[in-house]
């Protein structure tokens, strides 16, 4: 893999110790950048753990409503997983062009990605709505509003990467690939491919284990 | 058009709060008029408003925290009174719906509007400097954790003027906090100030955590950073692990109040415990949030002023961290009464028991340290001893808490109340207002009064014990918390005796007041000219009081532990150092205007006007989105400029 120096090292600081992590002085932008964005999209994490958490507690209360085995459609369930798990595929091509300084590869691989994610929210927003309409929306029982909250949530972190995209995409063309674009960049992907892990959680665990029940 | 908003949100058939309410508008628009007449919105645009230096938004978080705790003390006072007068056939001067209020807004206001921004402000103004570098690691992002804290601390005031407060407790626990029993906007205020707010802390979380691990300076391996460092280390990481968690379960609260679904109603298959479990789940690292940096605290100003390095340092971080590992694990001690069980009761309340460990390796690394030290007792370290002993009391209280048939008789009782009392003011508050009287010649320049100091410190000390040590004997007797009314007239002398407390420590917050006063008109005489008043160990002694924007000319070499104590030992090179051109991130008017909208937002969601909420929450985005566009944050200052300013001091 290619590094690209991103930023001016400090000449004083005596290269030899691993900057930021023992007594090397402070660690360079582009490490402190995506670090406390990491860190960002940790306490994500426990944000929806705690949606799981109240899912799993709620699961079985469906006050007489319907259950999960009787909504979910795990075909189009399917699709949509698949559409998630290649969009991170082109991500990872996207972040791999844009190290190399490949704006136009770049490019095709945010406009792919792109395509794949809405896919994925599309199919989303149609089976939310076939739910609704057939009078299973989220305020028909305790275990539909934990569903429409943790898959929603998911979703809301879809849609709003999407909106994130764009825009770090006019970033790129408006001011190419400097530091501080690749940095974003950097973050988007690590965000997105966060999305993918907690996805492959709702995935198990509500719809596979609901189908199940 | 305005939602749920009329005329009748303004309280004017009940005279106490719309009086209240007409002396804080008077007040704030005073400020603003001598503002505006003396002509210091420009400077104050420009170094406050739009700083993202982390020594000023530290003094902003800390002047919030104060201001608060003035808000959050007339509510203990008026709480007080009532107690002390609504005894058997008298009434009190409070209807219970206002009392209510009163014990819900205390509670919100002193944990999420008192202590925490003290405790943040304090790290914002310290960690920094202790670590030898010239700013957090996302300076513009800390400037926006600010101004949304503030934006929850004015939604949550705004409530005593337009509609009112919860009248759930702090906690807000359902179903009392549902839309079935709350149906008006006093809950909303609760969830949406605590929420924005709570945004804020996390960012300020994510902006520590990233700048203790990747932002030091050159050869301040873990090992040598401060102990205060290490406190705030663990004290953020809690905060990234335990406020997504308040996030969570707000969140489903305001879906079960806004779109009618049934997390926790009694209906439709809620689950009121599961709310319970998830706040505590939170809770409980929250307190410890707040008291890990006030161990921090109390570590530099022990050794400060007993002339000597923290005693057994390591064990101080491991304890720091055990507690920080162990507060996830203990939660269920807030509930012991839902009936989980003898078997998870048991786990937990050994849990809780085995938590006081690392506190009591703390205590006697306190008492280690002061042992045939040169101790000078002035303010801060008043606090410190005084933190001591009252902490003690209230850790083993707490021990006798965590025992759950003890707490089958006393939950829920004003034993408990004694009990958290004597853990936040003995612990937190003193943390703080040490730690105000330590650092307070670093951020301005000048001491404070000791005179002032030292009277504050025993009205504080003697107030707080005359306060709440009823109130354990009142728990024993069975006196439940949150009584509007009194049945037991025999309870009457020991209620006095709280409140001739809560006038004590009221002389101690006008004492603080005046040691200001008295600090500020004297500055001349009490200038700090070395930049080291206390003969500190530390980093942040070894620049100028105040210091320059950026900190330090030169990134300090650290050796040891107590870097600046070493440095005085073995002595400065007698050369000047080669300055080189210092990057300084802009200011950014980002974080004002987002709380802004943040805070119409709030208020639109909070009364349903829909329209203006989606308003401000389009503006607040596209402000992120316009701040987020710019690729040159910084500027940079000239090496020869820093050379004359250095030459200056």
């Amino acid at each position: 893999m290619t590094t690209v120096a991103i930023d001016r090292i400090p000449t004083s600081v005596p290269t030899e110790l691993a900057r930021g992590r023992g007594g090397g002085g402070p660690a360079s932008k582009r490490v402190v950048v995506a670090y406390g964005f990491w860190i960002f999209i940790l306490s994500d994490m426990v944000m929806f753990s705690a949606l799981f958490a109240a899912y799993a507690v709620l699961r079985d209360n469906t006050a007489g409503g319907p259950t999960g085995a009787e909504l979910f459609n795990l075909r189009n369930v399917f699709i949509e997983t698949m559409c998630l798990l290649f969009s991170s595929y082109t991500c990872g091509l996207g972040a791999l062009s844009a190290e190399r300084r490949q704006p136009g590869r770049f490019l095709i691989f945010a406009v792919l990605t792109f395509v794949l994610g809405a896919a994925f929210l599309f199919i989303e927003v149609s089976e939310f709505a076939r739910m609704v309409e057939k009078g299973a929306g989220p305020s028909r029982s305790a275990f539909l509003s934990a569903f429409f909250t943790l898959v929603g949530t998911h979703g809301i972190h879809v849609a709003s990467g999407l909106v994130a995209l764009i825009y770090l995409g006019g970033q790129m063309i408006a001011n190419g690939l400097r530091a501080a674009v690749l940095r974003r960049l950097l973050c988007w992907s690590l965000f997105w491919h966060a999305l993918d892990i907690v996805w492959v959680g709702v995935f198990t665990l509500v719809y596979l284990m609901g189908d199940w029940h | 058009m305005l939602g749920r908003l009329s005329w009748a949100a303004i309280p004017l058939n009940e005279p106490l709060p719309l009086i209240a309410g007409a002396a804080v508008v008077i007040v704030i628009l005073a400020v603003l008029l001598t503002i505006t007449v003396k002509g210091w919105w420009p400077y104050l645009w420009r170094e406050w408003i739009t700083s993202v230096d982390h020594k000023r938004i530290g003094v902003m978080y800390v002047v919030l925290g104060l201001v608060m705790l003035l808000r959050g003390y007339a509510d203990a006072i008026m709480m007080r009174t009532q107690q002390a007068i609504a005894i058997g056939d008298a009434q009190g001067y409070l209807p219970p719906g206002h009392y209510d209020q009163i014990f819900s807004a205390h509670g919100s206001i002193m944990i999420f509007f008192v202590a925490m921004p003290l405790v943040i402000g304090l790290m914002n103004f310290a960690v920094p400097l202790q670590l030898g570098v010239r700013d957090v690691a996302f300076p513009v992002l800390n400037s926006v954790s600010f101004w949304l804290t503030a934006t929850g601390a004015l939604l949550i005031n705004l409530s005593l003027v337009i509609g009112n407060f919860a009248r759930t407790g702090w906690m807000g626990y359902p179903p009392l906090s549902g839309l079935a029993f709350s149906p008006d906007v006093g809950v909303d205020y609760y969830l949406w100030s605590l929420q924005i707010s709570g945004i804020g802390t996390l960012l300020t979380g994510v902006n520590f955590v990233t700048t203790i691990l990747k932002l030091r300076a050159p050869g301040m391996t873990y090992f040598r950073m401060p102990v205060f460092c290490w406190t705030a280390l663990a004290a953020n990481l809690l905060i990234i692990a335990a406020f997504p968690i308040l996030t969570a379960t707000f969140v489903m609260l305001l879906l079960d109040r806004y779109l009618g679904m049934h997390f926790f109603t009694n209906d439709a298959g809620g689950n009121q415990m599961m709310y319970v479990n998830l706040f505590w789940a939170w809770g409980h690292p929250e307190v410890y949030i707040l008291i890990l940096p006030a161990f921090g605290i109390f570590a530099e100003v022990v050794a400060a002023f007993s002339g000597k390095g923290l005693f057994s340092y390591r064990s101080m971080v491991w304890a720091t961290l055990g507690i920080c590992i162990l507060s996830f694990m203990v939660w269920l001690h807030h509930f012991f009464t839902m009936g989980a069980g003898a078997d998870v009761n048991a786990f937990f309340g050994i849990m809780s028991s085995i938590i006081a460990v690392p506190t009591g390796v703390k205590v006697f690394n306190w008492l280690f340290t002061m042992f045939r030290g040169r101790i000078v007792f002035r303010t801060p370290m008043l606090f410190a001893v005084g933190f001591i002993v009252t902490f003690v009391i209230g850790g083993l209280t707490g021990v006798l808490l965590a025992v759950p048939p003890v707490d089958f008789v006393l939950h829920n009782s004003t034993f408990l109340v004694a009990h958290f009392h004597n853990v936040i003011i003995g612990g937190v508050v003193f943390g703080a207002l040490a730690g105000i009287n330590y650092w307070f010649p670093k951020a301005f320049g000048f001491t404070l009064d000791e005179r002032f100091g030292h009277a504050s410190f025993w009205c504080w000390l003697i107030g707080f014990y005359l306060a709440f040590t009823p109130l354990y004997a009142l728990g024993l007797m069975g006196m439940t918390r949150r009584l509007e009314h009194i049945p037991d007239p025999s309870w009457r002398p020991l209620l006095l005796v709280a409140e001739a407390g809560a006038i004590v420590i009221f002389c101690g917050i006008l004492c603080q007041i005046a040691q200001l006063y008295v600090s500020i008109r004297t500055r001349e005489r009490r200038l700090d000219l070395t930049g080291d008043p206390w003969n500190g160990r530390t980093l942040e002694w070894s620049t100028s009081s105040p210091p320059p924007a950026y900190n330090f000319a030169v990134l300090p070499r650290v050796e040891t532990i107590d870097a600046f104590w070493h440095m005085k030992r073995v002595g400065r090179p007698p050369v000047e150092p080669a300055y080189e051109a210092i990057e300084m991130p802009r200011n950014s008017p980002a974080g004002f205007i987002i709380a802004f909208f943040a805070t119409i937002m709030g208020f639109s969601l909070i009364w349903q006007i829909w329209w203006l909420a989606i308003l401000g929450f389009l503006a607040a985005a596209t402000v992120v989105l316009i701040a987020g566009w710019s690729t040159e944050r910084e500027h940079e200052i000239p090496a020869d400029r820093i050379a004359q300013m250095e030459r200056a001091r």
